[in-house]
């Protein structure tokens, strides 16, 4: 991809977030389930259902509901969350910290892990541990992120209570923090008490959201190396004598890494995608769990500013991988 | 070269920093077990300080946590009687044109200010404001004009409202401070609530914890744990495994198999009781259940005992109409009996046989409440075998929410249905009562039967009108009661705990044994 292409991305970004408020905006409204249906009082008559629903602007046409409160959120405002009566910006600013930090851990751990297990199997091609990668790696893809939480639940918060099983920190423990990025903060304050509080709420959750995205990146990184390590200039490198670990570290690697970037690096949208279900499982303070109540008691305004959010964090990350990928790969640089 | 770069010294840094979150984990577990602190693994996220406004003020399940640190104007004990509270005394005159109430006198809120009788009337006051959001206002309003004389008030009757004191025991009957909430605004209340209940708010993480701490000013009995952590573990499974782990001291609302299993355990005690909370299948006055036999069939072909016994483990309450035991208005003299021969019969005057069945839709919820949708395959299961073919629809709870408003459900539609003042009204009334929004049975019978008893002022001529509607509802086979629901609650060894007939789980009531 070349520069002028991404300024183009960047340029498409407003209208692709319009598109995506639309169609959640008329969404939401044509599924069924009325977030005012939920808070009719027992004893309501025809009268005070309607003035409930004009109190939150539902009393309008789909058209006008829409110019509203696509007005507002140009100006930054998404309005105010029905169930819990607050700014949705606010309310979202607060905890999109907690889930940025809990996928950034995933990332870690899942980059981590699928180096590792990558190399692992090409150093010991065509023996019996590549089949065990390859199998293992089958196995952790096939086990979706959810499964893998309730797994890690049970295995290291019943059996073997290592680990706390709920929170994104221990209620006991007194922090006051100025920002929301309680991980950041710690570590820049050298609290390293709360960091390590902090972590341990944070493996499981972490751990279950990186195993199918290590997976992912093992099998897309052994996939490259093995055909990078059959590129002659390896071939010439081994014959030179180079050890074979130097050989796929120093030269096949940094060219394996870039198609693996490029393919994996936007399947971090599902890690992200999969905190709704992992953070509720944890009951992780995030925006995946906000979400869940959310759609429960049909808070449209919440969950219009939630699905908003998520696609901005989607789009960016999708070109930062684009990006990524340009500053490594000077094919793309230099068309 | 790696081997220069990674040396000892770093390696040993690198394995510190790894094993930082075990030593965390493990110093967690030492402060869980502060006996002073009391955890509650809690099934539901807190959406808003204000117990008096917004859709959290009716959520029933979100009180206990509201009574923590609100006291409500009247205190209720925990077989749903009623006791005094911030207002010591209550009643009316005696042609019921007035109300009489007498505050508590030394209560003092959690910012050490005392509790006047003006923060009695305010919050009445406001709670009547048709502007003010309360979504209970409908009764509040039924009371104005205020006057105060020393710690007594008297308030003019606008319409009768005979639940009134039993309100003032539950969804949104709660006392706030005039003062400090008209200095801080709504928005500055939800930030750093005050209330004069036992427990005062000290941390509060949205969507993990709420962390109290014990009010030294309150009223009453002095708690006996100085802070109290409610975990929003809004997860079953999750909920097991906090208290099974050990990270929290109670919890509740868990599968009744994994109630059975956790109490088997040492270190754990189970406690059930039943609660004002019943299964029942709405009836909409649709075809096919205009037809009398019907809906007469559709009720006798049920055997509750056997859904009570094979899917709920025995866990709850057989019933014949909308008031469980120990509600106001139980009668047990009605009975619709499991008969399936019965059942059959009646549907063979309509002509209908399991050969020729009458076919309807039923709707349900799936994981919503405990083996919701299991129990509605096994009555479909029942009810085939007397002749009568229902199809499975499962929506959403607000689709069910959407659907009764709109008049719109199917001829039968499973829902839950929570009482926890324990008052006819609440119950047979908004199910059954026609204007209603929430009523599926919009028949003109009920209609007549139901309106009068409204503003019935004679208390056991009330009660008493009550009791003959449900009969006549079983009578008619109007809506289907299924059972009364058993909360199961577990909690550590070396703990008291209370269980509340409303279901509530309230820190001030659980002591160590």
């Amino acid at each position: 991809m070349r520069w002028g292409e991404i300024i183009k991305r960047l340029v498409l970004i407003p209208p692709t977030l319009a598109g995506v408020g639309v169609i959640v905006f008329v969404l939401l409204r044509i599924v069924p389930g009325d977030p005012i249906a939920m808070m009719i009082p027992p004893g309501a008559s025809a009268a005070d259902i309607d003035r409930l629903r004009a109190l939150y602007g539902l009393d309008r046409s789909i058209p006008e509901q829409f110019v509203s409160w696509f007005g507002h959120v140009l100006s930054g405002d998404f309005g105010r969350s029905i169930s819990l009566r607050q700014s949705v910006s606010e309310l979202i600013l607060a905890r999109l910290p907690a889930t940025l930090e809990l996928a950034l851990v995933a990332t870690l751990i899942a980059i981590a892990l699928g180096l590792a297990v990558a190399l692992t199997g090409v150093y010991f091609r065509g023996r019996r541990l590549e089949w065990a990668v390859d199998g293992g790696i089958g196995v952790f893809l096939a086990i979706p992120d959810f499964l893998w939480a309730l797994i890690l639940l049970l295995s290291f918060g019943v059996l073997i209570p290592l680990l706390p099983t709920s929170g994104r920190i221990d209620p006991q423990i007194d922090v006051s923090f100025r920002t929301n990025f309680y991980l950041f903060e710690s570590l820049l304050r050298g609290r390293i008490d709360v960091v390590g509080a902090l972590l341990s709420h944070m493996l499981l959750p972490a751990i279950a959201l990186a195993l199918p995205f290590a997976a992912l990146i093992a099998r897309l990184l052994k996939a490259s190396l093995s055909e990078a390590e059959d590129q002659d200039y390896a071939q010439i490198a081994r014959a030179r004598g180079f050890a074979r670990p130097a050989i796929l570290l120093r030269e096949v690697f940094p060219n394996a890494l870039i198609p693996t970037i490029a393919l994996g690096g936007v399947q971090i949208t599902l890690l992200l995608g999969g905190t709704v279900l992992v953070e509720r499982i944890f009951s992780y303070e995030g925006i995946g769990n906000m979400a869940i109540d959310a759609v429960i008691n049909r808070d449209f305004p919440l969950i219009q500013g939630l699905i908003l959010t998520f696609a901005v964090l989607f789009i960016a990350l999708n070109l930062a991988v684009d990006v990524v990928v340009t500053l490594l790969d000077p094919r793309l640089r230099h068309g | 070269m790696v081997s220069r770069g990674l040396s000892r010294r770093t390696l040993l840094q690198f394995a510190g920093a790894a094993s930082l979150p075990l030593s965390s984990g493990l110093f967690a577990g030492a402060a869980r077990a502060d006996a002073s602190t009391l955890t509650i693994a809690y099934n539901v996220n807190l959406p808003s300080f204000d117990p008096t406004v917004g859709l959290s003020a009716v959520n029933p399940t979100i009180q206990s946590i509201y009574q923590s640190i609100f006291d409500p104007y009247i205190a209720q004990a925990p077989d749903l009687s009623f006791k005094p509270g911030l207002l010591t005394k209550w009643g009316w005159n005696d042609d019921k044109t007035k109300v009489m109430l007498e505050v508590c006198q030394g209560a003092k809120w959690h910012d050490g200010t005392p509790v006047t009788p003006e923060d009695v009337v305010w919050s009445l006051t406001r709670a009547a404001d048709a502007k003010g959001g309360n979504p209970i206002q409908f009764v509040w309003s039924k009371v104005g004009n205020y006057k105060i004389d020393g710690n007594k008030i008297t308030g003019d009757v606008i319409e009768f409202e005979p639940t009134l004191f039993k309100w003032m025991a539950f969804l949104t009957g709660y006392v706030l401070p005039k003062a400090y909430f008209e200095k801080v605004g709504a928005e500055g209340f939800e930030k750093a609530p005050v209330g004069s209940g036992p427990y005062k708010v000290d941390a509060f993480e949205r969507n993990a914890f709420l962390r109290l701490k014990a009010h030294p000013g309150y009223w009453g009995p002095k708690p006996a744990f100085e802070t109290v952590v409610f975990k929003f573990v809004t997860d079953s499974t999750s909920r097991v495994a906090e208290v099974e782990s050990g990270g929290s001291d109670v919890t509740f609302e868990i599968p009744y198999e994994e109630f059975d299993r956790l109490k088997a355990k040492p270190g754990l005690i189970g406690q059930t009781e039943p609660v004002s909370d019943i299964a029942m299948i709405f009836i909409t006055d649709i075809d096919p259940m205009l037809d009398r036999n019907v809906r007469l069939a559709a009720n006798h072909a049920i055997d509750k005992k056997a859904i009570v016994d094979r899917l709920l483990k025995g866990y709850g309450v057989p019933i014949s109409t909308l008031e469980a035991p120990g509600y106001a208005a139980f009668d047990p003299s009605t009975k619709v009996a499991y008969d399936p021969e019965l059942a059959k019969s009646l549907l063979a005057k309509s002509g209908y046989s399991p050969e020729k069945p009458v076919k309807f839709t039923i709707q349900t919820t799936r994981g919503f409440k405990p083996k919701d949708y299991e129990m509605i395959q096994a009555i479909v299961g029942m009810w085939r075998k007397v002749g009568i073919e229902a199809n499975i629809e499962v929506y959403e709870i607000a689709q069910h929410f959407e659907l009764r408003a709109r008049h719109a459900l199917a001829p039968a539609a499973f829902y839950n249905w929570g009482n926890a003042i324990g008052d006819p009204s609440t119950s047979t009334g908004f199910a059954m009562f026609g204007p209603s929004p929430h009523c599926a049975w919009k028949g003109k019978d009920l209609v007549e039967r139901i309106g009068p008893l409204w503003g019935e002022k004679d208390e056991a001529k009330r009660i008493a009108g009550w009791k003959a509607v449900d009969k006549y509802i079983a009578e008619e086979g109007e809506v289907i009661p299924l059972f009364q629901y058993v909360q199961p609650i577990i909690h550590k060894k070396g703990l008291k705990l209370v269980p509340q007939a409303n279901g509530m789980i309230l820190p001030q009531l659980i002591t160590p044994a």
